[in-house]
């Protein structure tokens, strides 16, 4: 009797999530899933017919309407691969030091940092992009700081460039990188670090052998949250990036906006989705082999 | 003789949150012999930790000379040091097998695999965990957990063990039963252990040696019965054992004994080698140093506490003042408010000559 009780309140405290995430999450999900194998209307929308040549356009087999096949989208996908993994990777190095440095701190210094590190969220990421591009453009304030105490000669062109899309990037996912670091460093056992050391092993060594393990989980969830919105990410290389600077996120939004093409959008869609699906599937079996036994 | 570790007036003051000046270690001058079991003892905040993070490396001096086997050791980093330590919360890797977590110092060494997988079999075997290599340290016990941080740190041979508080962690049976192994396996590696304690009964049981430690400097070094039966002062006196206090004025001298009083006329005696009449001394006796007899000390038993083979009396003197301590071996019969009579053998007062 009991038990039932339980699972029927269970089931009652249940229903609204369910509800929202199947309305709101997995309905959008499927229709998107339907609409990659559908035909393009002529004025957007789509024409209920099976159609597979939008996968056919992303990965080259006979398309009907261009002959040569160019992986073009291909080439955009593993762009926007690169930069989300190079985002990754300059956040990491950004954040791990920090991170320490910030476990060290005094309480109150602590709190204060937490703050700093939180602040962005309160104003809108479009204006601080902007903010950006009157820092980037060439006659920015990088650029006047940099000739006017003669560093260069003549002004940098950083904006509209992929370095501009992986600066913006990497400004925009520092604090997704640092918390679960910080979380993870916080809770490492000092006297490990102290053991290492006691038993032999040089910086380096209790680096690679006790730092680093049982900091993992802190990294690899840092990288997946840091990793996904990357991938999928338009806003940045809308404002910050040119023609060489677009990502798979900017052509899907394309599609659905300027090209009106739906179906072609939504296949791009899946495509993105499986990658990252990938990925994290990839990472938790990696987490559960790390972190399994700790 | 020369000593396996020399420290020569070893001084570390460390800064208060406040902006004052604590000297955790004030002057301390220390020889451990090669094979010895040196306890050091004190409150917390006598130094004693302190002293043994400066010995690993995890603490610098600010002044002072510290040498292992004649070499210098302040300039070494505690990776470059022939010490190791079995830490207070045993310090192990969670990431890592007990098998792994005891060879650790032989894998960061460049030892290869088979002589490693060998030498941590013969370790885990010495603190009696063989075959237990292949599970994490979240899967064993506390007392378990305690005997891998032991086989770890003693695998690379160190000359030189520390031990920081290790058992403080264990229940009184585990302890005990600790304190004799700790004990035997240090005479069967035949190398020196330094033991942090604040546990008197530990280092009684244990040590060659007891480093009796207060606010920065060492109090009294001695074995545990010259510790016990002849401290140098008052402090060393309270610290170890229960004890009980008189501070006399000596009345007269009789041949080889001297009678003395409190101040509240309680009469004790003492041995008379060198007291002078009207001279005021403290007087200790320990609880155990007493007889219920037909004469002696008047007074009423005010608590009686059943302690299995010893009956534990608190009693309060005829002629006032604080209560003794007593301990009887026998002691059936007495209640609280017996009156009783407390005699002792003057042989077996120590006297310190403040009072």
């Amino acid at each position: 009797m009991a038990m039932r009780r339980q699972s029927v309140v269970l089931g009652m405290l249940l229903t609204p999530v369910t509800l929202f995430l199947g309305v709101f999450f997995l309905l959008p999900l499927c229709i998107i899933a339907v609409f990659s194998f559908l035909s393009p209307g002529l004025y957007g929308g789509v024409e209920w017919s099976f159609y597979h040549w939008n996968y056919g356009r992303i990965f080259g087999w006979a398309d009907g309407i261009i002959e040569i096949y160019e992986p073009i989208y291909l080439q955009i996908l593993f762009r926007s691969l690169s930069f989300a993994a190079l985002t990754v990777g300059l956040t990491l190095i950004l954040c791990y030091p920090v991170a320490f440095w910030v476990s060290r701190l005094s309480e109150r210094w602590r709190l204060v940092f937490m703050f700093l590190i939180t602040l962005p969220f309160f104003s809108s990421l479009i204006v601080r992009l902007y903010a950006w591009l009157l820092i980037l453009k060439p006659s920015g304030l990088l650029n006047t700081v940099l000739l006017s105490i003669g560093a260069i000669s003549e002004p940098l062109e950083i904006l509209y460039t992929p370095t501009a899309v992986v600066l913006g990037m990497v400004y925009v996912m520092v604090p997704f990188m640092f918390l679960p670091l910080y979380s993870a460093v916080d809770n490492l056992d000092r006297a490990q670090i102290e053991a290492s050391l006691d038993l032999g092993a040089n910086r380096l060594q209790t680096f690679l052998k006790v730092v680093l393990p049982q900091t993992l989980p802190g990294i690899m969830g840092g990288a997946v949250i840091v990793f996904i919105p990357s991938v999928g990410n338009f806003v940045v290389p809308d404002v910050l990036g040119g023609a060489k600077g677009l990502m798979i996120g900017n052509l899907v939004e394309q599609q659905f906006l300027s090209s009106r093409n739906w179906p072609f959008g939504s296949a791009l869609s899946m495509i993105i989705m499986a990658v990252v699906l990938t990925v994290l599937l990839i990472s938790a079996s990696r987490a559960r082999k790390a972190g399994g036994h700790a | 003789m020369t000593h396996l570790l020399e420290i020569r007036n070893a001084r570390r003051t460390f800064i208060t949150p406040e902006g004052g000046h604590l000297a955790a270690l004030d002057g301390i001058n220390l020889d451990v012999g090669a094979n010895e079991f040196v306890t050091l003892l004190g409150p917390s905040g006598c130094g004693k930790t302190t002293l043994l993070r400066a010995i690993s490396g995890f603490e610098t001096l600010d002044s002072g000379t510290m040498t292992l086997g004649g070499a210098d050791l302040t300039a070494l980093p505690p990776f470059r040091r022939p010490v190791n330590t079995v830490f207070q919360s045993y310090a192990l890797f969670g990431h890592m097998t007990v098998a792994r977590n005891v060879g650790y110092a032989l894998e960061v060494a460049g030892v290869g695999k088979a002589s490693r997988e060998a030498q941590v079999a013969e370790a885990l075997e010495k603190v009696g965990l063989a075959g237990m290599g292949a599970r994490r340290p979240s899967q064993l016990s506390g007392g378990q957990r305690q005997r891998v941080a032991l086989a770890r740190s003693i695998i690379a041979k160190p000359r030189l063990l520390l031990l920081d508080e290790p058992l403080s962690a264990l229940d009184r049976n585990l302890r005990q039963q600790m304190q004799l192994e700790l004990k035997t396996l240090q005479h069967a590696l035949g190398i020196a252990f330094i033991f942090v304690t604040h546990d008197q009964e530990e280092a009684l049981t244990m040590s060659d040696r007891i480093v009796v430690m207060r606010s920065g400097h060492i109090e009294q070094i001695g074995t545990p019965r010259e510790i016990y039966r002849h401290p140098k002062n008052r402090f060393v006196a309270e610290f170890i054992g229960e004890t009980n206090l008189f501070p006399v004025t000596i009345d007269r001298v009789d041949g080889e004994t001297a009678l003395a009083r409190t101040a509240e006329g309680v009469e004790m005696h003492l041995p008379s080698a060198g007291r002078k009449p009207g001279e005021q001394v403290t007087a200790i006796l320990r609880p155990a140093d007493f007889n219920l007899g037909p004469t002696g000390i008047p007074g009423t038993v005010t608590r009686a506490v059943y302690l299995g083979s010893d009956l534990y009396l608190f009693v309060q003197p005829q002629a006032g003042g604080p209560e003794i301590r007593v301990i009887s071996r026998d002691g059936a019969g007495f209640d609280e408010g017996a009156a009783v009579h407390l005699a002792h053998d003057p042989a077996r007062v120590h006297v310190l000559e403040a009072a």
